[in-house]
């Protein structure tokens, strides 16, 4: 019950945010922050439980037949992400409520991110897939949302667009894979799943469903080559940059390669996918940060490198890489939220977020100084904060990788030496050196603006000096969850003087000197402009202007306005379809075994062809009129031979009808002209012949096929003694059919409805 | 008459395709008046053809006597010819509205106006 309450709780404030918004005003971030810290409070109590092996679990029914159940259940590893998603979106609330003060749509901002926060708690809590599939949906969905907020900016909503695309796209590549793993292990429960390891690896479908998972991972967490969505995710609003865009939604794809490790992880494909994927991300989204000079840009460069290095952890799949990837979770979270509400609150109080015209702001905005120095030095992993232990683990991981070693930890050194650098550039450059001249005049933030940077950068310094309260309580659970084994961790500063420590010197060091030599390198990558066509977010924009290429002349080409060409594609469509049916099922009755016509039937099916040739060539509305007549009447007759006296009657009455209100009607409408041309007369001629044609052919097949037992003789049987009727089609209609015959009634009565509005509808 | 019945109902169906692929508004609804003679004939023979035994229960009997033509088309067609005049003397009204409107009875010419 509560496991599920942590989560609808946030879709029920998400609707309320508005209205609630409304009557708070100033205090609603405040206020709408007890939540997430009553959820965290609520699920850290938990910890004792958790870390005992004892999974909380809650289970209800949604969609049985499907297998689909609402199951949730909390272990180390979603107590691990759910803490950081509350803990974090308590701050994000209340900084959202400063930053985005005064702005007219702010209730609807708190209700997408409260939706966010509920679907993300729903991700890392589900125990069914299908149901994290759904949650999964609804972050991409709220990051639209969020993405887009500023919905009058082209760029916000292209950019939501994007995100959406490539999240979603990833995210039905997750429930194919979802899928297709349930019909491998035979369950959709991922606590079943695990317990049936040996069988799904084993499996000839084990392959694609792992890609398939994969691509729902990397696209969610902005791998390469996916990467692009996330700079451009930028567009968002700061809170939502550093709530989903940082700490949260983009470890989404994380959190599911660790929750799936017990279950598809250790095979070679495994190691060998995500490590490559993780190690390129890594690589290229530090290389890709270093010549940015919007201060947002620069985190999110160095974000979509520190995803690859969780990423590349998983595949390492190693004790000490799940250590160092669970641990480097805790310290980017911390860091790298606070680095961006610090961005926020510069670009906020100076209204630019240009690093080249920022500087010596440490005397205007001291406390965010603070704030943005000890995340940007846990951020390059010194002494003592609890980057430094994180480094430390992930170089140790690197190292003791099973296959090459040391190319990952060359490409790990390099990308770590520009985080430095990025580090350094957001953290310190805009705070020391010379005043700059900026579009505001800059004020320290106010305390709803720092409180979020500070608490988390403090949090960065105090668990780096006293690691052991999170080491057994909360990140020897996750490893647990991760490894499926026991694991004791110790996590401390000081390691000896080992080959380790000499890398971190060395990268600081190296990271500093990168620092002065930056501009450099910026230039160097001007240059390098003319290689932008290799970039994937080249051929995304391909590959969509494509789509809407083609998207258009399949329109042009299939709604083409012409009615003619509408039913002449529906007629072809019907032909060729028929056709199979016609030629596939055996059963041609010789013509024998019909009964003979008798010679005033075959005059009478003369007289109706000849009448339809008239109705069709007549160059008079009236002689038309009265050709439809006779084929009308000709029905009737027919109805009249083969013992259905009811049928003649109904038909002889309507045909009356009908002719009389066609002769009204065309009266009022020009004579017939030729109106299209010979050859387009002797294509629509051809159709018609074939399609008659195939009619035909229909009938004799139809005639002695019995695909179905016939249900009339329930109604002989029954008709007098159920329904006291004599008359069976009667009976049929007004008793065993009733409904029917009722629905048949609302037509005609729409229908009429209809004639008498057009006949009396004033037209100006 | 089955083989009779067939070529009726397949040069129905061919005058009804031809008709409604005319540009003449008129034309149009002289195909769906065929369209409908022709399906409603072809579920009465797809039924099979009972020559002179309508389903009517006899005086002193309980239940019909084989053999009877199948009731079951019958109460299909009775409905669809209701209904195929439900959507003709719609069509016909609509048509006259249209060409009031539009001025033209050129299908061609009337695309125009939903764009």
């Amino acid at each position: 019950m509560g496991l599920a309450a942590t989560i609808f709780s946030g879709f029920l404030l998400a609707i309320l945010a508005p209205f609630l918004h409304r009557l708070l005003r100033g205090k609603t971030g405040w206020v709408f922050a007890l939540l997430p810290l009553a959820i965290a409070i609520y699920l850290a109590g938990f910890h004792r439980e958790v870390r005992a092996g004892e999974a909380l679990r809650a289970a209800y029914e949604w969609v049985p037949t499907l297998g689909i159940r609402l199951s949730f259940y909390l272990d180390g590893l979603s107590l691990l992400f759910a803490l950081l998603i509350s803990g974090i979106g308590a701050l994000v609330l209340i900084y959202a409520g400063g930053y985005l003060h005064g702005h007219a749509q702010l209730g609807r901002f708190y209700s997408y991110i409260l939706m966010f926060m509920a679907s993300m708690l729903g991700v890392v809590l589900a125990d069914n897939l299908l149901a994290l599939f759904i949650f999964w949906e609804l972050t991409s969905l709220s990051s639209y949302l969020l993405i887009g907020f500023n919905h009058e900016k082209e760029d916000s909503r292209s950019a939501a667009l994007q995100a959406l695309l490539i999240t979603g796209g990833g995210g039905l590549a997750l429930l194919a894979g979802i899928i297709l793993l349930g019909s491998v292990g035979g369950s959709y429960e991922i606590s079943a799943l695990a317990n049936a390891d040996g069988v799904i690896r084993e499996h000839p479908l084990y392959l694609p469903a792992l890609l398939l998972f994969l691509l729902g991972a990397f696209t969610k967490s902005a791998q390469a080559p996916f990467h692009f969505w996330l700079p451009g995710a930028m567009a968002a609003p700061t809170p939502v940059s550093a709530y989903l865009h940082s700490a949260t939604m983009v470890k989404a794809g994380v959190y599911l390669l660790a929750r799936m490790n017990p279950i598809l992880g250790g095979s070679a494909e495994w190691h060998y996918l995500v490590t490559l994927a993780g190690a390129a991300t890594m690589l290229i989204g530090a290389l890709l940060a270093l010549p940015q000079t919007d201060l947002k840009r620069l985190l999110a460069y160095s974000t979509v490198s520190a995803l690859g290095i969780l990423v590349l952890l998983l595949g390492i799949g190693t004790a000490e890489a799940a250590k160092a990837a669970m641990v480097f979770l805790v310290v980017h979270s911390l860091y790298k939220g606070s680095l961006f509400m610090m961005a926020g609150a510069v670009d906020h109080e100076t209204g630019t977020r240009d690093v080249q015209s920022l500087g010596g702001l440490v005397k205007i905005m001291p406390v965010t100084a603070l704030a943005a120095g000890l995340a940007a030095l846990s951020m390059t992993g010194f002494p003592p904060l609890l980057g430094f232990i994180g480094k430390e683990l992930i170089y140790e991981a690197k190292l003791q990788a099973p296959t090459a070693a040391p190319l990952i930890l060359g490409i790990g050194v390099i990308a770590n030496i520009i985080n430095v650098t990025v580090a350094a550039i957001v953290g310190i450059r805009p705070f020391v050196g010379d005043k700059r001249a900026t579009p505001r005049k800059p004020h320290e933030a106010p305390l709803s603006l720092w409180l979020g940077p500070l608490t988390m950068a403090a949090a960065g310094l105090l668990l780096g000096l006293f690691p052991g309260l999170i080491a057994n309580s909360l990140v020897s659970p996750a490893i647990q969850a991760i490894r499926a084994e026991e694991i004791v961790l110790k996590l401390k500063l000081w390691h000896g003087l080992n080959f380790v420590l000499l890398l971190s010197v060395f990268t600081v060091l190296a990271g500093i000197a990168l620092f002065f030599a930056r501009n450099f390198f910026r230039r160097l990558a001007g240059r390098a402009q003319g290689l932008s066509f290799l970039t994937p977010s080249v051929w995304y924009q391909k590959g969509l202007d494509g789509l809407m290429g083609f998207a258009r002349a399949q329109t042009r080409l299939l709604q083409n306005g012409y009615l003619r060409y509408y039913l002449l594609t529906i007629f072809l469509a019907t032909m060729l379809l028929v056709f199979f049916k016609l030629v596939l099922p055996p059963g041609w009755q010789s013509l024998e075994k019909f009964a003979v016509a008798r010679y005033y039937e075959i005059g009478l099916g003369v007289a109706m062809l000849l009448a339809a040739l008239v109705a069709l060539f007549s160059r008079s509305r009236l002689t038309a009129a009265i050709a439809l007549g006779v084929i009308g009447y000709g029905v009737a007759v027919i109805f009249v031979f083969y013992g259905a006296p009811d049928l003649a009657i109904t038909q002889i009455l309507i045909e009356t009808l009908s002719v009389i209100l066609f002769v009204l009607v065309v009266y009022h409408l020009p004579a017939f002209n030729r109106l299209s041309g010979s050859r387009s007369r002797l294509r629509d001629a051809l159709v018609a012949l074939l399609f008659g044609g195939m009619m035909s052919a229909l009938v004799l097949k139809a005639t002695n096929l019995q695909l179905h037992p016939t249900i009339s003789g329930y109604f002989a049987e029954n008709s007098l003694s159920l329904a006291h009727g004599r008359n069976v089609v009667n009976v049929i209609l007004v008793d065993f059919r009733a409904l029917d015959t009722l629905g048949e009634i609302t037509v005609l009565a729409v229908a009429a409805v209809g004639v008498f509005a057009l006949l009396k509808l004033k037209l100006k | 008459m089955e083989l009779l019945l067939a070529i009726v109902i397949g040069g129905l169906y061919a005058a009804a395709i031809y008709s409604l692929l005319r540009r003449s508004i008129v034309k149009l609804v002289i195909g769906l008046i065929l369209l409908g003679h022709a399906t409603n004939l072809l579920i009465f023979t797809a039924g099979g053809l009972t020559r002179a035994r309508p389903p009517i229960v006899a005086e002193g009997a309980l239940a019909l006597t084989p053999p009877y033509a199948d009731p079951l088309p019958q109460a299909l067609i009775l409905t669809a010819i209701v209904i195929s005049f439900g959507v003709v003397a719609f069509t016909l009204v609509l048509v006259k509205r249209a060409y009031k409107t539009v001025g033209t009875e050129d299908l061609d010419d009337m695309r125009g106006t939903d764009r």
